[in-house]
């Protein structure tokens, strides 16, 4: 059976020997959205760091049904749209055009494809007048919407988001809870914002010193004050 | 993940390590500068000068493979020598025809080229050893205490303390760049785009990251004068330099001017 995301016993530490993940094991299918939470220092963007390749550890990880190994990895960054918790990385082009359009380029597809592909990326996350715009000078809530659109540009088929609420006002917050829910894909966001958790994401994965300490229903999850406060969560 | 390899600094508790960074720098500076005074070709005082620091390096506990590996930085300086050997005038060594004309090498231009390799091969070593051996807050501190003027000290002080936040950033922006570098499914295309499209690309991750290093140092400046910075830097008073170290500095200056005197007594 063909799971978006699968990983199996997946183990990692940094060089300076701090174990990151412990025996992570857990497996996304299509169309599936899921909150990956937990305190700081959990594992969770390390984890997440996994799922195209920049930081390999021990164990299985499949995305899309291709292994993340050294061979796939070119496969692997096209069907795992990553966004990353700073716009301000993820849009590194002189114009919003240009970043949207770096990853289909990349892949070296036609010019006319290429364009198509922006206007499609930046039409799914309304923001198809801002071709031209220096993304340096955009607002934050602008800016998260063009790091997705420079993901979905790829055409992935799972969005994986770092913190996507993060450092938004309450309207930008509002449109980008909406913009998340629109998309058709794979979804696996990493968040500390309870309340979004709740709204979107139907199943929630909680991640605490590396392990998987809870994986099921947000709802039935969300009950238990006493479980989401011993893995330094809040209930909305 | 952040960066500390770019810190030279090595803890390790040797008397090196121990000595007041103040005399460190003055020793190190006065070094160097009596490697610049050698005369050419006074072989015998390279030799002694090359002890001194050989001792230095072994009392410091760094390791002699460290501080030697380290200090082949100063190959590309000395490369800068070469031409020398062609355009000093004696007598001569071969001659190098070059398509319609002929440059001679000679005897005084090798000897001078030698000369300066090891002159700045040692004084990369004196270097190394002060960067490995003392940390850089203390040498800024060292550095105010000798009278480098206040507002270069600062500035020292900011870049080091921003030059990795500024790796951090950029390796950030990379690894978002690999992220989204994928390959198509589609079949023929070819994954990687031009040479000059990805020049561009790169261009482009350049000028953000001085935008935001030139924002950055906005904040910084407005973030400093919110707790009273006028363009001042303030510190507390350092302690006295203790009898023993006075007498290292002393005694070190001392072998260190009488290999120079003699120096230019026999060579100069």
């Amino acid at each position: 059976m063909h799971h978006s995301i699968e990983i199996k016993n997946l183990t990692f530490s940094y060089p300076d020997g701090t174990a990151a993940l412990r025996e992570v094991s857990l497996s996304i299918e299509p169309g599936e959205k899921v909150a990956l939470v937990g305190p700081n220092g959990a594992g969770k963007s390390t984890l997440i760091l996994h799922l195209n390749g920049i930081l390999s550890g021990d164990g299985l990880v499949r995305v899309c049904s291709l292994e993340v190994i050294k061979e796939n990895l070119g496969r692997v960054r096209s069907c795992v749209g990553m966004v990353f918790q700073s716009p301000e990385d993820q849009l590194f082009s002189p114009t919003v055009f240009d970043d949207v359009a770096f990853g289909p380029l990349y892949q070296g597809l036609p010019p006319a494809e290429v364009v198509k592909r922006v206007d499609q990326a930046l039409e799914a996350v309304h923001m198809l007048g801002y071709k031209k715009r220096v993304s340096h000078h955009l607002s934050m809530g602008e800016k998260k919407r063009i790091a997705i659109a420079t993901v979905l540009s790829m055409q992935p088929e799972v969005l994986v988001l770092d913190e996507p609420t993060g450092g938004l006002d309450p309207r930008s917050r509002r449109s980008l809870i909406h913009l998340l829910q629109e998309l058709p894909l794979t979804m696996l966001a990493s968040t500390h914002d309870m309340l979004l958790v709740r709204e979107i994401f139907p199943r929630m994965i909680v991640l605490d010193e590396g392990r998987v300490v809870a994986d099921g229903p947000t709802q039935t999850l969300m009950n238990d004050t006493a479980f989401l406060e011993a893995h330094g969560l809040e209930r909305p | 993940m952040h960066v500390h390899f770019l810190d030279p600094y090595r803890p390790r508790n040797s008397p090196i390590h121990r000595l007041d960074p103040r005399i460190k720098l003055v020793l190190t500076v006065v070094f160097i500068l009596t490697n610049t005074l050698v005369p050419t070709g006074a072989w015998p005082v390279y030799i002694l000068l090359f002890a001194l620091i050989l001792s230095v390096e072994l009392i410091s506990e760094l390791g002699l493979g460290f501080v030697l590996k380290r200090s082949s930085l100063a190959i590309p300086f000395v490369l800068a020598a070469l031409p020398l050997i062609l355009t000093i005038p004696g007598k001569t060594l071969f001659i190098l025809p070059v398509g319609p004309w002929t440059v001679q090498a000679s005897y005084p231009g090798l000897e001078r080229f030698f000369s300066i390799a090891i002159k700045s091969w040692l004084s990369m070593q004196a270097a190394i050893v002060l960067a490995a051996s003392t940390s850089f807050p203390e040498l800024l501190v060292a550095m105010r205490a000798l009278r480098v003027p206040r507002l270069l000290v600062s500035i020292f002080g900011l870049m080091w303390r921003y030059l990795f936040v500024l790796v951090d950033e950029a390796s950030r922006l990379m690894r978002a760049r690999s992220a989204r570098s994928g390959k198509s499914e589609a079949p023929g295309a070819k994954t990687g785009g031009s040479i000059s499209w990805r020049a561009g690309v790169t261009g482009g991750m350049a000028g953000n990251l001085f935008l935001r290093a030139f924002e950055r140092s906005d904040r910084i400046y407005m973030a400093m004068v919110s707790r009273g910075y006028d363009g001042e830097a303030r510190s507390l008073p350092l302690p006295n330099i203790r009898p023993a170290h006075w007498v290292i500095l002393i005694t070190s200056l001392g072998v260190l001017s009488i290999l120079l005197g003699f120096a230019y007594l026999f060579w100069g």
